[in-house]
């Protein structure tokens, strides 16, 4: 039903923000814990199946591909496939979480591990270190920029998916999107949406953070970049 | 596991195949609102990533602006379209586009960006001129990249169109919502399976296409690279940009 004379129903709203003030900080607080511990879990979960992957190559095309085919599974049939058996809640939600941050880290891990210059490589095995020395002290360290780059891609689109969940009543701030959309709310929509957008910019930024103080040796190699 | 047969029985009955709301018809809807939604994002994301990549400028920027647009939930560009008065599948599209566009961005931009610079200066020692050095030496180069961007593009927008059924579209995923909306979990289990087939089913086409369309010189060099202990064969640019490509480490030097 649509009046010349409805009330307005601006997509800028203040006054929303201070009303429903809790509201909004329990979605975002739902929002954040789910993608905090979905990049966790998945990261613990990537870094042996890449490893395993990198050093037993034969295994390589099947850990990718399986990870590969729960990526193409929509995030909407991952949850109808899921949610008759987790049931209808947080679970169900965190594993598709999981199970799509995976093929992002497996992926960029190993192209990493895969991307150490073999000169480095031999020069370690000529010292005397054995696969598992070599991958912890030289190959992991020589991967980070990769392994960051997933971490961060891995974050930003969890955010992102968080908001699928409003299909099982666990979307964090899809929530408010999706009771905006039915009751036809414009401010509602727009601030989920604009808190979405900041927490990805902020998460993202504070990967960045971390990973320049992680990686010293990048730092130097930008501003190398810079002068030559 | 009564669901699961709950779900087979969904699929045997051919009533639900055929119809305005069957099977059939809403992969129709699926694919074309899919195919629609890429070529929009690809108009869009196809020359400004040419242009980015090929000027080797503003690629952060590129790269960050793709950033920021992945981490804008399709939900909320579906809401926002819907209740802004774009009902059923103008919103699906528009709105699938704009996430179809940084997979397309970024792997044009880095596809060309990445192209060895000595490559691309011996071909100016050629006296090739830029728009030559751009369709006959990083483009060619840079096919394998965009081929992956244009491959995820589509699977991706294949997965979210079944979203839009939660704000009017028609798509397979109007079979899920429905089914959660009765609380008939076989017909949710049933769609889930054939939104998952299709998309499975495209990346699986897209694979061999994208490999038919990587120059050969490439497909080769690419195969050695897999193993851990990879071996340089030189002349190969594969393996040369290995050495100076930005994601190599190579920190001491």
């Amino acid at each position: 039903m649509r009046l010349a004379d409805t009330p307005p129903n601006p997509w800028f709203s203040w006054d929303y923000v201070q009303r429903n003030h809790a509201d909004i900080t329990e979605a975002l607080g739902q929002h954040v814990s789910l993608t905090l511990q979905a990049v966790a879990i998945a990261l613990l979960l990537a870094l042996p199946l890449a490893a395993l992957a990198h050093t037993r190559p034969r295994l390589a095309a099947p850990v990718v591909g399986a990870a590969g085919v729960m990526y193409t599974i929509p995030s909407l049939a991952l949850f109808a496939l899921l949610a008759p058996y987790t049931g209808i809640g947080r679970t169900t939600v965190l594993i598709g979480l999981v199970a799509y941050a995976l093929l992002v880290l497996i992926r960029n891990i190993l192209v990493g591990l895969q991307g150490v210059d073999p000169a480095v490589t031999d020069a370690a095995r000529g010292m005397g270190y054995g696969r598992t020395r070599m991958l912890v002290q030289v190959e992991l360290p020589q991967a980070l920029p990769s392994i960051v780059a997933g971490v961060r891609v891995a974050t930003v689109t969890t955010v992102a998916l968080v908001t699928v969940g409003v299909v099982v009543g666990f979307g964090g701030l899809g929530q408010l999107m999706f009771r905006g959309f039915r009751s036809n709310y414009h401010a509602e929509i727009m601030t989920a949406t604009i808190l979405c957008l900041v927490l990805a910019l902020i998460a993202d930024l504070a990967i960045v953070t971390i990973a320049r103080w992680m990686m010293p040796w990048s730092r130097s190699r930008i501003l190398s970049d810079v002068s030559a | 596991m009564e669901i699961l047969s709950d779900a087979f029985a969904w699929l045997n009955d051919p009533l639900n195949w055929t119809g305005r709301n069957g099977v059939i018809a809403l992969t129709a809807a699926h694919l074309q609102v899919t195919l629609l939604a890429v070529l929009l994002a690809a108009v869009v994301a196809l020359p400004a990533g040419v242009w980015l990549g090929h000027a080797r400028r503003g690629g952060t920027l590129g790269v960050v602006v793709a950033n920021t647009t992945r981490a804008l939930p399709t939900l909320a560009l579906l809401t926002l379209f819907a209740s802004a008065g774009l009902f059923g599948n103008t919103a699906t599209v528009l709105a699938c586009a704009i996430f179809a566009i940084p997979p397309l961005l970024t792997n044009t931009v880095t596809g060309l960006g990445d192209v060895d610079r000595d490559i691309v200066d011996a071909a100016r020692g050629l006296g090739m001129s830029g728009r030559r050095r751009l369709v006959e030496i990083e483009l060619p180069l840079a096919v394998p990249l965009i081929a992956a961007g244009v491959r995820t593009a589509v699977v991706q927008v294949l997965a979210t169109v079944p979203l839009a059924a939660l704000v009017g579209g028609t798509s397979l995923g109007t079979i899920v919502v429905t089914g959660f909306g009765t609380q008939r979990y076989g017909q949710v289990l049933a769609g889930g399976i054939l939104v998952a087939g299709l998309c499975l089913v495209a990346e699986g086409l897209l694979a061999i296409v994208q490999r038919l369309l990587t120059p050969r010189g490439l497909r080769e060099s690419s195969r050695p690279a897999r193993g851990w202990r990879r071996q340089r064969s030189p002349g190969v640019p594969v393996a040369a940009t290995a050495s100076s490509s930005s994601n190599g480490p190579a920190p001491t030097r």
